[in-house]
Order: C-alpha cells, then structure tokens, then sequence
C-alpha cells in the first residue's frame, strides 16, 4: 500500500499544511511519498524530504505547474497513480481545484475536506458548512482525498527521503495571464492563529478599518468580517467568515459588534477559543463564547489594546 | 454563444442544518429550500453576459439553458433561473441524493446533446460542501476549466477568468469550450420581478428520467452516518478588557 500527498508550497518551503496532510496519509497507512509540483521548485522538494516518514519525493516541473494549472497537474499525476492506492492533497484552494479533476479522470469519487481518517476507506468530513459531520466508505479501488488542515496534526520534520524527478505535464488549453497576491504582513484568513472579525456595529468602512487594523496588528492576527458587515461595505468580500465564505478555525477568534447569525457562526464555531465583544447581551454569539464581554466595542477595544501592553 | 448554467436545490442558507436522531441524514422536512447560493450568481453572470451588462457586450449569451438534477421540486428552482433571466430549463428528475461523480457524468450527457460553449456553475453547493461537479465535468469532457471566478471576460473564444485562490487573485485563459465554476465575489444576483416571475411560467422546462442518459450513477461511498458536531456551550462573561486578557493567558491563547 502506497499513499501520495501532494504538496502545498511556494517554491522553496513547503508549507505546514504539507505535514498536516502527510499525518492523514500515515493513518491511512502504508508507504508516504510526496509529489511537488511547480516550476523552480527543488529546494521546495528538499524541504519535503525533511518530514518524517516520508519514503520519497517526487519532483514534477513545467511551465503549467508553476501556475498550478488544474489540467498540468491532473495529467502529471495520473501518469502516476497507478503506483498509489490513495492520492491526498490539502484542502487549499489548488487542492479544490486540481484534485476533483483527478478523480474524474480514474473514475473515483472524490472524498472532499476530511477531518479524520477511520481506517484506509472511512473517512469523517464536514457537510452543511460543519452543521453536520458525515462517516462515508470508499468502494473504489483508490482514493482521491482532500484534508482539511484544521483537523491533523503536522507531522514532525526529521526525515531524510530522497528526491526524484517526475515528468511534468502542461495545459494546453489554459494560459496564465497573470496574478495579484496581497501582499499583507498580516496571515491569511485561513491559516491564521488569531482572527479578529467585525461586524455590522461597527458602522462604517472607516471605522472597520480604524478599529480592526491596529488590533490585529498588535496580535499579529487575520482580519475577518461578518456578511453584514461584507453586504454593507465596511469590509472587503474576501473577509467574510461564514457558510458562504471562509470557513476558519483559528486558536483565538475574537468577534466584535457581530451578533452571530447562524451563516457566521456555521464558518467560526471550530475556533479552539471564541470571545466575543458586543453591547446587546442577549446577542446569539455570546452562546458559543468562551469568553463575553458585553460593551460597545468604542471603549472595550481600546481598554483591550491597552492591556495587551 | 449557448450558456449551460447547472442549478441545485438546496436547503436555505438561513436555515440551520438538524441532523436526524438516527444518523442518516440532515433533517429536511418542512425546511425551507432554495437555489443553491453559488449557482444564482452563475445564473446571474449568464443573464449579464446576455443583457451586456458590466464590462460584457450584448448578446455575448445568446441562449442560457439551466439544468437541475434532483426531485420534482426542483422545478421551482429552474423557474427561480427562468425569472431571472434563463431561457429554458431542463429537469433531470431523481429522487436519489447523487454523488457529485454520478452528477458530472449526466451534466457531460448534457452538454454532448445542448453543445453549449461555457458550462457557468457554482463552485459548491452548501449541502455537500464537496466542491468538485464543475472540475469533474470539465476533466470527464477534457475541457480547461477556471474554478473559483471573481471576473469574467468573454471573447476570442476565450474565457479570460480571475480566481480566487489562496493569498490573492489569479488570471487565466481558457479557451472555449470550458466550464467555469463561480465564487462569491462575481457579482451579486436580482430578485427576479413580478413581470418576469409570470413570463418565466411560460417558460419550457423539459422534464427527463436518469434513465435517459444511460451513464452509472451508482454510489461510491457509503454513508455509515452522519452526526452533529460537538456542541459548544456558553462561556463566561468578563467583566472587562484586563479580565479577558488575564483569562486568555491563562489559557495559552495569547
């Protein structure tokens, strides 16, 4: 039995969903091996050769890989499933993108976003934005799997595989025009430890911006937003926390002026630690904080900066 | 230009999933249902590309066919599409709950007999959460596909499709026929009007079995059951920003 993961990195460090992803192929059980895809990628392959556990990695290089274009890596890896019982990659948008497509070129159905493996072909996975968690049980042959970070372990560094290099595909239908990556000292929404959110109290864009910014950076957290606050225009859309946007699970989530509709709360409620700032105490999120300070967030956000010194 | 915009029934956002108490299933019984938030934006790009609205010129979709494949209700749903702007419907009728696979593979049967030059679709429908169909029926018919749209530009047979990925934006081109499944961000749908409501009920909806596709739909995976997630329960309130801080120390979040 062998088991693929398929890297998440930028080129030269892999990134911890990568060890997360590996921890999911160990419980799964057999041989780990790792695939890299991109272009100017070795030192990135290197960085995989260092995880634990880890039999070898795999090096795949072309021109469509350094974009992760969905079609390159599809081709790429299905010239090498054979050789693989089960095929992971974390549940990045890449991982979304290029791993459905994988599983329809083998005729396999895809297990998408697991958060926890019960054996080789039983797998836990979030449905109904996390309202509902299914056990489903693989019949086909092999298994096309993404994981959800949030819900692994990573596994330790330590290791020393060797690193080959695979041929890689490209996408000849699909060209990259270009790309705009934010460049924000802050973490992404995703992987962040600490997210503070907004919410519609806060009134304005202005303000949003004005209260939300020196807190988060100050915790060195990610900024997230309600719908509310996303549908007024206070916050750009790519904040939005909920059913409908990011679904996170951050060590520390803290919500201010947002009241906790069932569609926010569908998208934060697996943070590990919830605290929420808000003036009406009868406010739905105060029911999954672990810690409430009912206020209005013009005087506890202040006094909160000052104590965090 | 011909649009194939696929459409789901699905329970409301709004409405808080219940898990049956013997664990076969979300309750939705006496639940209130809509279209699948991700595929009324699909919807709506379609019309626009229609009307030439935005940055789109008119008539880049000369016809919008929206397909459903689920119960008999989901008629409601195409005709949601139909009032919005959608031309005609298609209603693949099943009661079975089909996997996304058995899914893709009656949409390609689709597609071969409508021939459309851009599959428009959700990204993921808000029951499933699998996020797969739209990469699925690209792969099945080897066409490129842009998932995650947040623009897009029609022309020199070309799909020009900015996605949402992790850490910011990308830009690719692919070259029609392709399939192009939508995010958040395109664009937000019309409520339908009540002029468009009635002209919408005389829209044709043609109503197909499975069976007429002759494709596996068999299941995959079994479902052994599906739970509720651990419930949180309410916390402590504190009395101020000091307290908090205190207590998050403690607790090793800060």
């Amino acid at each position: 039995m062998a088991v693929l993961v398929i890297a998440d990195h930028d080129g030269s460090t892999v990134r911890d969903t990568t060890n997360k992803t590996v921890t999911a192929a160990t419980a799964i059980g057999g041989d780990v091996d790792i695939l890299v895809v991109g272009q100017g990628a070795k030192a990135a392959a290197d960085a995989a050769a260092k995880i634990a556990g880890v039999r070898k990695v795999l090096l795949a290089e072309s021109a469509g890989l350094g974009h992760t274009l969905a079609e390159a890596v599809e081709a790429t890896v299905i010239a090498l499933a054979p050789g693989y019982d089960a095929i992971l990659s974390p549940a990045t948008m890449d991982g979304k993108n290029f791993m459905p497509r994988i599983a329809a070129k083998l005729d396999v159905a895809p297990i998408s976003d697991i958060v926890e493996v019960v054996s080789a072909d039983t797998f836990v996975r979030p449905i109904y934005a996390g309202n509902a968690l299914e056990t489903v049980q693989s019949s086909d042959a092999k298994k096309i799997i993404t994981v959800r970070p949030t819900g692994f372990a990573a596994a330790a560094e330590g290791g020393s595989a060797s690193v080959e290099t695979v041929a890689g595909s490209e996408a000849p239908k699909t060209t990259f025009v270009g790309e705009e990556l934010v460049k924000s000292d802050r973490p992404e929404l995703g992987a962040a430890k600490i997210i503070v959110s907004g919410g519609r109290a806060l009134g304005s864009s202005e303000e949003f911006h004005a209260v939300m910014e020196p807190l988060a950076d100050k915790l060195g957290a990610a900024i997230g937003a309600s719908r509310a606050a996303v549908d007024a225009g206070y916050a750009p859309n790519d904040y939005q926390v909920g059913q409908t946007g990011k679904v996170v699970a951050p060590g520390l989530y803290i919500a201010i002026g947002i009241s906790g509709a069932i569609q926010h709360l569908a998208g934060m409620k697996d943070s590990k630690i919830i605290v929420a700032i808000n003036k009406d105490p009868d406010a739905p999120i105060f029911q999954v904080a672990d810690y409430g300070i009912v206020g209005d967030y013009k005087t506890v956000v202040p006094e909160l900066m000052a104590a965090l010194g | 230009m011909k649009v194939l915009v696929p459409v789901k029934r699905v329970i409301d956002y709004n409405v808080k999933a219940r898990v049956k108490a013997d664990q076969t299933g979300v309750d939705l019984a006496n639940v209130k249902m809509s279209m699948n938030p991700f595929d009324e934006i699909a919807v709506e790009e379609a019309v626009r590309l229609k009307e030439g609205k935005e940055h789109h010129a008119a008539g880049t979709a000369a016809e919008i066919v929206v397909v459903s494949i689920g119960v008999t209700q989901a008629q409601e749903t195409i005709r949601t599409a139909l009032a919005m702007g959608a031309d005609r419907g298609i209603l693949i009728q099943s009661d079975a709950d089909l996997e996304p696979l058995a899914i893709a593979k009656l949409l390609k049967a689709v597609v071969e007999e409508e021939k459309p030059d851009l599959v428009l679709m959700g990204k993921q429908s808000i029951d499933g959460d699998n996020n797969a169909v739209g990469q699925m029926l690209a792969a099945l018919l080897d066409w490129p596909q842009a998932t995650f749209a947040s623009k897009v530009v029609i022309g020199d047979g070309k799909a020009t499709v900015t996605r949402e990925v992790d850490g910011g934006l990308q830009t690719l081109a692919a070259t029609l026929p392709a399939v192009v499944t939508v995010d958040l961000r395109l664009n937000t749908p019309r409520y339908a009007s009540l002029p468009n409501i009635m002209k919408a009920k005389k829209k044709e909806i043609a109503v197909k079995a499975v069976a007429d596709y002759g494709v596996d739909v068999a299941d995959r995976l079994k479902v052994l059951k599906v739970t509720a997630p651990a419930t949180r329960s309410a916390g402590i309130k504190v009395a101020d920003a000091a307290e908090l801080v205190s207590k998050l120390k403690t607790a090793g979040a800060l």
